[in-house]
């Protein structure tokens, strides 16, 4: 009975065992609750409703949406990868505070690195059930098949989701070094980005001075990118790359300062009694 | 090389020093115990033993590793448990269990949780939602996380803290046990004397932040003249030294104990 059973803890396969047990853990919660899976859907499938009854209404007065169409459903379905993947990213690490089993995961041979790479990983299988089903209905209500863009969408797709797990771990960074108190930063900071990213309007509509700083953000570029496909039935590389190079920026950063707070709250011993 | 090492340990947070200058080693396959009052450093000195608490100053070797630089060379030899950490509540008993189990690299998940669940009666409620659980059940679930990679050190906080008494004794039996066959370490943290009595080797007594007494609970009561290690602890906490004086213990009071009166 009390034998060793550590049989592998260095090396690749033993780190691949650790992420897939985190993500085996949060997909128990997620897939073990319909009331969570429900909430998955619900917002995405909402919002897709608005902005397709209003894409339809503007359709019929305006030669923009009447050209263009799917710009209005395909902006918000793009807008909820990048809001769902923080979402998915950041309640994931949530979950692990609001049980207070942060320590026994922190105190196990999971590495950061790894915990992250959990993630990310229950990040997109939380996005796969809430989004696809809101897909799928777009199609069928409003005619927009969000798979018609092609190789695009992998671009779109990646670019908004890598800057949804920037956000996440920004957040997350946060709530590990000020606590719980810090919890709703993780709920509200995406939305900092919805008027600035430009997901429903032209870079060019923002005031001057703000333009540059929109431009700074990668998912600007992967919604002008949209745009850019929708009206003007091109699609643009050089903003995939200019958004994927700054996703790399800023991703370094995120990590680089959840690294931080991780480390200062080692510091400070908020990790063991981590709470409201 | 003893399990744990620890020299000249300081934890200071702002203004406050938790833990003040401690130096102590533990004894392969003994149980030591620390002991003292809320605040004394006990949580904080076993935090940082885990490598979840970075020290201010001081060396903290575990297992000969240092535990600031290098916890990962050893950390899937230990474990622990805590009463201020849970396991998820929305999970069930096995799913925690399986989910630790592949943590800390065991080859087989379900065999060992199997293992743990007969040897620590947890069958009956494996599948239920640790949440739905009672007290003693979830300490059981608790243990059985800490065993679940068969430790070779293993810190426990308050391990049969809010049980009853049939059912602490069940999970003293179990732990000592667990260090015979194993041979392991046990470091625990407790406000439970007569825990501490029956099971630990040796007995650190902490006060604001130091040890103030180090010896097996037999020479602690001969040394204090008592008959039970509750009226040294309070002999200790209120400031009366082994030899009759009064402890040099900032806010204590001098010379008397409730026990002595």
């Amino acid at each position: 009975m009390w034998t060793n059973t550590v049989i592998e803890h260095a090396g690749p396969r033993a780190s691949a065992k650790r992420i897939a047990a985190m993500v085996r853990r949060y997909a128990f919660l997620v897939l073990g609750s319909a009331p969570r899976m429900i909430e998955l859907m619900y917002w995405p499938l909402l919002q897709m409703l608005m902005w397709g009854f209003l894409q339809t209404h503007l359709a019929a007065s305006t030669s923009l949406f009447a050209n263009a169409a799917g710009l209005l459903v395909g902006s918000v379905l793009l807008w909820d990868i990048m809001a769902r993947g923080q979402m998915g990213f950041s309640l994931s690490f949530l979950e692990e505070m609001w049980s207070r089993n942060l320590g026994n995961v922190l105190m196990s041979p999971l590495r950061p690195n790894e915990l992250i790479a959990a993630l990310m990983t229950i990040s997109l299988i939380r996005l796969t059930i809430g989004l696809l089903p809101v897909v799928l209905l777009a199609n069928l209500f409003f005619g927009f098949n969000l798979f018609s863009l092609g190789l695009p969408l992998a671009a779109f797709f990646a670019n908004l989701v890598f800057f949804g797990w920037t956000i996440g771990l920004t957040a997350n960074g946060i709530v590990i070094r000020y606590g719980l108190g810090a919890e709703s930063f993780a709920w509200i900071i995406v939305f900092f980005f919805l008027p600035l990213c430009c997901v429903y309007y032209p870079l060019s509509t923002l005031p001057e001075w703000l333009q540059p700083i929109s431009a700074s953000f990668p998912p600007t570029h992967a919604f002008e990118g949209l745009r850019a496909l929708l009206i003007d039935k091109r699609f643009e590389p050089y903003l995939m790359v200019k958004a994927f190079a700054l996703n790399v920026l800023y991703f370094s950063g995120a990590y680089l300062l959840f690294r931080y707070f991780l480390w200062q709250a080692r510091i400070k011993g908020t990790l063991m009694q981590i709470g409201e | 090389m003893a399990p744990i090492a620890v020299k000249d340990l300081v934890k200071r947070y702002d203004d406050v020093v938790a833990v003040d200058g401690v130096t102590f080693n533990v004894a392969k396959g003994s149980i030591t115990a620390l002991l003292g009052g809320n605040g004394a450093g006990k949580t904080t000195t076993i935090a940082m033993l885990m490598g979840l608490v970075l020290p201010t100053s001081g060396q903290v070797r575990v297992l000969g590793v240092d535990m600031v630089r290098d916890r990962y060379d050893v950390i899937h030899r230990m474990n622990f448990q805590s009463p201020y950490i849970n396991i998820p509540m929305r999970l069930t008993v096995r799913q925690n269990l399986e989910t630790f189990a592949n943590l800390y690299g065991g080859a087989n998940a379900s065999a060992r949780v199997a293992e743990l669940a007969d040897e620590l009666q947890l069958n009956a409620f494996l599948d239920r939602p640790a949440g739905e659980l009672s007290a003693g059940q979830k300490t059981r679930a608790a243990i059985a996380k800490a065993l679940v990679n068969a430790p070779e050190l293993l810190l426990l906080d308050e391990p049969t803290a809010s049980l009853d008494p049939d059912t602490a004794d069940w999970v003293r039996a179990k732990l000592f046990t667990y260090r015979k066959e194993r041979g392991a370490t046990i470091l625990l943290a407790s406000h439970n004397m007569i825990e501490v009595e029956r099971m630990a080797d040796r007995v650190l007594m902490m006060n604001q932040g130091r040890i103030v007494e180090d010896g097996s609970p037999a020479e602690l009561l001969r040394r204090f003249d008592r008959t039970n290690l509750e009226d040294v602890f309070l002999d200790i906490a209120r400031g009366r030294r082994h030899d009759g004086a009064a402890a040099a213990l900032p806010d204590a009071p001098v010379g008397k104990t409730l026990a002595g009166e």
